[in-house]
């Protein structure tokens, strides 16, 4: 299933994005990946890819909007009855014209439908695949907080890493079903009992965001936020042996990390 | 009292279903006014208790969709109006159709008690597990409040279907259906096919919580995504049950009110109406895109649901096409399915966003997904069925409605429910989530739910202007004439008004070949 996905998807690619991936990177001059930006580490900036194809959606939306607005607007004005008794003269279309007020838009729906999805398509690829390097922390949701795991063992209720470097969350659920938004990188994902389910982010910028559950999980479901913290390099691992040091003395020893 | 409780008469079960689903719109929409206060300001507000906001979240959904927006389109509109479009005495099963008014009554009541039971139901109109086994409230009160529902819709369904098929007036062919019967028939085809579905789902859960099984429990193997795609087969496919016969009547409201024929008119029922049916069972996985199904499928599904915009586009051309170079009067009726078309038109093109998988990923489960499904299902439908009351009522009692009270309630319900939802659309992607007791996180977005609330306040109203009005009206209205708007349809022009038991009083019409619903100017 996972081959024919992907010949899919570079087929649907090829045909319907080559031209686009050139016209797009001619014109902001910038680095891109299939019309993704790239951040200053090299890696796609998906947050970013999700702007861009937000701001061009809303200007899709709007044309749309105000072709069709202004045609109800412009008729409802004009073709005011002057007498009761006065019939409408709209007009009563032939065979070959009814076909063609169906096909016609139909098309242009279709086309406008398509070069939508495939542009949906291929950032959505950069979303679901996250780079080989990236930070892997897994996150535990219980009602009503997020805990973190990191690789070498750390568990916080706080997310802290490293500017550069994305971030991987291989995420369940001990309870509910959770939904994990980190509405800074345009990204969330359920987070249930008996599944894992993951998110990525590329943080570039250094600072603190929130996240917060966006799954109905009772009564404390709009307490369910908490931070985020991206910072420099250096602070990070300063952060991490304050963490990791606790843990190294002979005191009681918290479960290793498996 | 006793001839409305047992009555078989398809206009009195028409009107105690509209009676039936008022009562829940008011009660609903008082929770609606409730979550905007308590949403006015972060922190606590009318209530300290998040438990008890839940509860009227539930209730407001659940009754909105389940209570009010289906059994008032296909329970009241075509109750009342189908047999008399298609020229028929009565529905085919009168005896039936009375028990389906009687199951959706007794699941009103039994709904309504979720006020006054000790642990009542906090679970969302969706009900999804675990938390619906695993909570405290009587998720057995919303599962029976479904199982009701959905026994008067399949009852409905069958009902309708027989009669569209075997008793239409001599001669009338199906393209000479008025839009609506093809709106009626298209969800009844749909509840017919989907409920199944929905009630299978509840009654696992039923199981699930009560009975010991663990269908959806993962500690013993079962699957909590099970839930959701079996609701979801049903619940997508609901919102096509209350949108298809809401654009019926919006194409009644303006062929009528234009003096045109519908535009296109086969594009529009085969490509638009049928066309959506058959749309409407391939495209649940939206509901899911966050909820880690497989990526192949959140693609797959993302293409089927940005082709739904086909048959809604070829409906929409047909509605934008019958305004063009007709006769246009603004009566209440005509003005209410304006305000719809600008629903529609908001509505429809907020859903292309929120279709798209990777956009969802930001987007989905905020308020900006609150706000697009209330301009497409919520508000669009309700201007639909408010405008058909206003547009029917010479038929329905007889009397003018006052078109002058009818317009003030109206504006502020058009302006009230604007105001009430565009705040909410803006704030979603700035990262308002929906069914929020409180946003600590957000504060900065009060401003947006102050506007939001003062808008509600505006629909209140608006609501109880338009309520009022339709009592007056129908107690000391102007008299109407038979056929004031000049129609062409069969309930207009070989009815009285209201229509006597039979409907038709010189025996049923017979049509000719070249008659539609729609032969303005001819």
């Amino acid at each position: 299933m996972r081959r024919v996905y992907m010949a899919l998807q570079s087929l649907a690619a090829t045909v319907l994005l080559a031209p686009l991936a050139f016209a797009s990177e001619g014109a902001e001059g910038g680095k891109t990946a299939g019309g993704v930006p790239l951040a200053s580490n090299g890696l796609p900036n998906p947050s970013a890819g999700w702007d861009h194809l937000w701001e061009e959606l809303m200007i899709d939306l709007v044309v749309i909007g105000v072709l069709f607005g202004g045609a109800a607007l412009y008729m409802l004005l004009k073709y005011q009855a002057k007498s009761p008794d006065e019939q409408g003269t709209g007009p009563r279309l032939s065979k070959v014209q009814a076909i063609g007020w169906a096909l016609i838009p139909a098309f242009v729906f279709m086309s406008d439908d398509l070069f939508l999805a495939a542009k949906g398509w291929s950032l959505w690829s950069v979303y679901r695949n996250p780079p080989a390097n990236s930070l892997e922390v897994k996150l535990t949701a219980v009602q009503w907080g997020w805990s973190y795991k990191y690789p070498n063992g750390v568990e916080t209720d706080v997310l802290r890493f490293p500017s550069h470097k994305p971030v991987v969350l291989r995420m369940t659920s001990e309870d509910v079903i959770h939904s994990y938004w980190a509405v800074k990188y345009r990204v969330k994902e359920d987070v249930m009992p008996g599944r894992i389910t993951y998110v990525w982010f590329n943080p570039v910028n250094e600072g603190k965001a929130y996240v917060t559950c966006t799954e109905f999980c009772g009564t404390g479901h709009s307490q369910m936020y908490g931070d985020i913290i991206s910072m420099p390099q250096g602070e990070y691992d300063a952060w991490m042996a304050s963490q990791v040091a606790p843990a190294a003395a002979p005191a009681p020893a918290p479960a290793p990390a498996s | 009292m006793k001839e409305w409780i047992f009555t078989t008469d398809h206009k009195r079960v028409g009107i105690s279903y509209l009676v039936g689903s008022m009562a829940a719109f008011a009660v609903a929409g008082t929770m609606a006014l409730l979550i905007r206060m308590e949403q006015f300001n972060p922190g606590p507000g009318i209530t300290d208790n998040p438990h008890t906001y839940n509860t009227w979240l539930y209730f407001h959904g659940a009754a909105m969709i389940l209570a009010f927006l289906i059994p008032g389109l296909t329970g009241f509109a075509a109750n009342y109006f189908l047999p008399l479009m298609i020229g028929a005495p009565d529905v085919a099963f009168p005896r039936v159709n009375s028990f389906s008014v009687m199951l959706f009554w007794l699941a009103i009541v039994l709904a309504l008690l979720n006020f006054v039971i000790p642990d009542p139901a906090d679970i969302m109109w969706t009900g999804y597990p675990p938390y619906s086994v695993m909570t405290e409230g009587n998720t057995a009160w919303y599962v029976f409040v479904v199982h009701m529902m959905g026994f008067s819709s399949i009852l409905g369904a069958i009902n309708f279907l027989t009669t569209v098929i075997y008793m239409r007036a001599p001669g009338m062919g199906w393209n000479q259906l008025n839009v609506f019967v093809w709106g009626t028939v298209t969800a009844f085809v749909m509840q017919l096919i989907f409920i199944p579905a929905l009630a299978a789902a509840v009654t696992l859960l039923l199981f699930d919580k009560y009975l010991g099984t663990h269908f959806f429990d993962p500690a013993a193997g079962g699957d909590v995504l099970l839930y959701q795609n079996i609701f979801w087969f049903y619940s997508h496919p609901a919102v096509y049950v209350i949108l298809l016969p809401a654009l019926g009547i919006l194409f009644e409201i303006v062929a009528t009110m234009s003096k045109n024929p519908v535009f296109n008119y086969k594009a529009c029922i085969y490509g638009g109406f049928w066309g959506t049916t058959l749309l409407a069972g391939e495209v649940w996985i939206h509901h899911l895109y966050v909820s880690g199904m497989p990526d192949w499928l959140r693609i797959g599904m993302m293409v089927s649901t940005i082709l739904i915009s086909i048959p809604v586009g070829l409906m929409t051309i047909s509605l934008w096409g019958t305004l063009y170079r007709g006769a246009i009067t603004f009566n209440t009726g005509m003005m209410y399915a304006s305000g719809a078309l600008f629903f529609l038109l908001l509505g429809g093109l907020t859903g292309i966003p929120n279709a798209m998988t990777v956009v969802d990923l930001h987007i989905g489960e905020t308020s900006f997904v609150h706000s697009h499904f209330h301009y497409v299902m919520a508000m669009l439908a309700t201007f639909a069925l408010i405008g058909g009351v206003y547009y029917w009522f010479p038929k329905m009692t007889g009397k003018y409605a006052n078109e002058g009270i009818g317009k003030l309630g109206f504006w502020l319900n058009f302006i009230g429910v604007n105001v009430t939802m565009f705040p909410l659309m803006l704030i979603g992607p700035l990262g308002m989530p929906r069914r929020y007791y409180d946003y600590p996180m957000v504060p900065e977005l009060a401003p947006m739910h102050h506007l939001a609330t003062y808008g509600s306040l505006i629909v209140l109203l608006g609501m109880a202007i338009t309520l009022i009005n339709w009592i007056t009206s129908a107690i000391a209205g102007e008299k109407a004439p038979l056929n004031p708007w000049g129609s062409k349809s069969l309930e207009w022009t070989h009815t009285d008004s209201p229509p006597g038991p039979g409907n038709f009083k010189g025996g049923t019409p017979v049509i000719t070949e070249d008659w539609t619903p729609y032969n303005y100017g001819k």
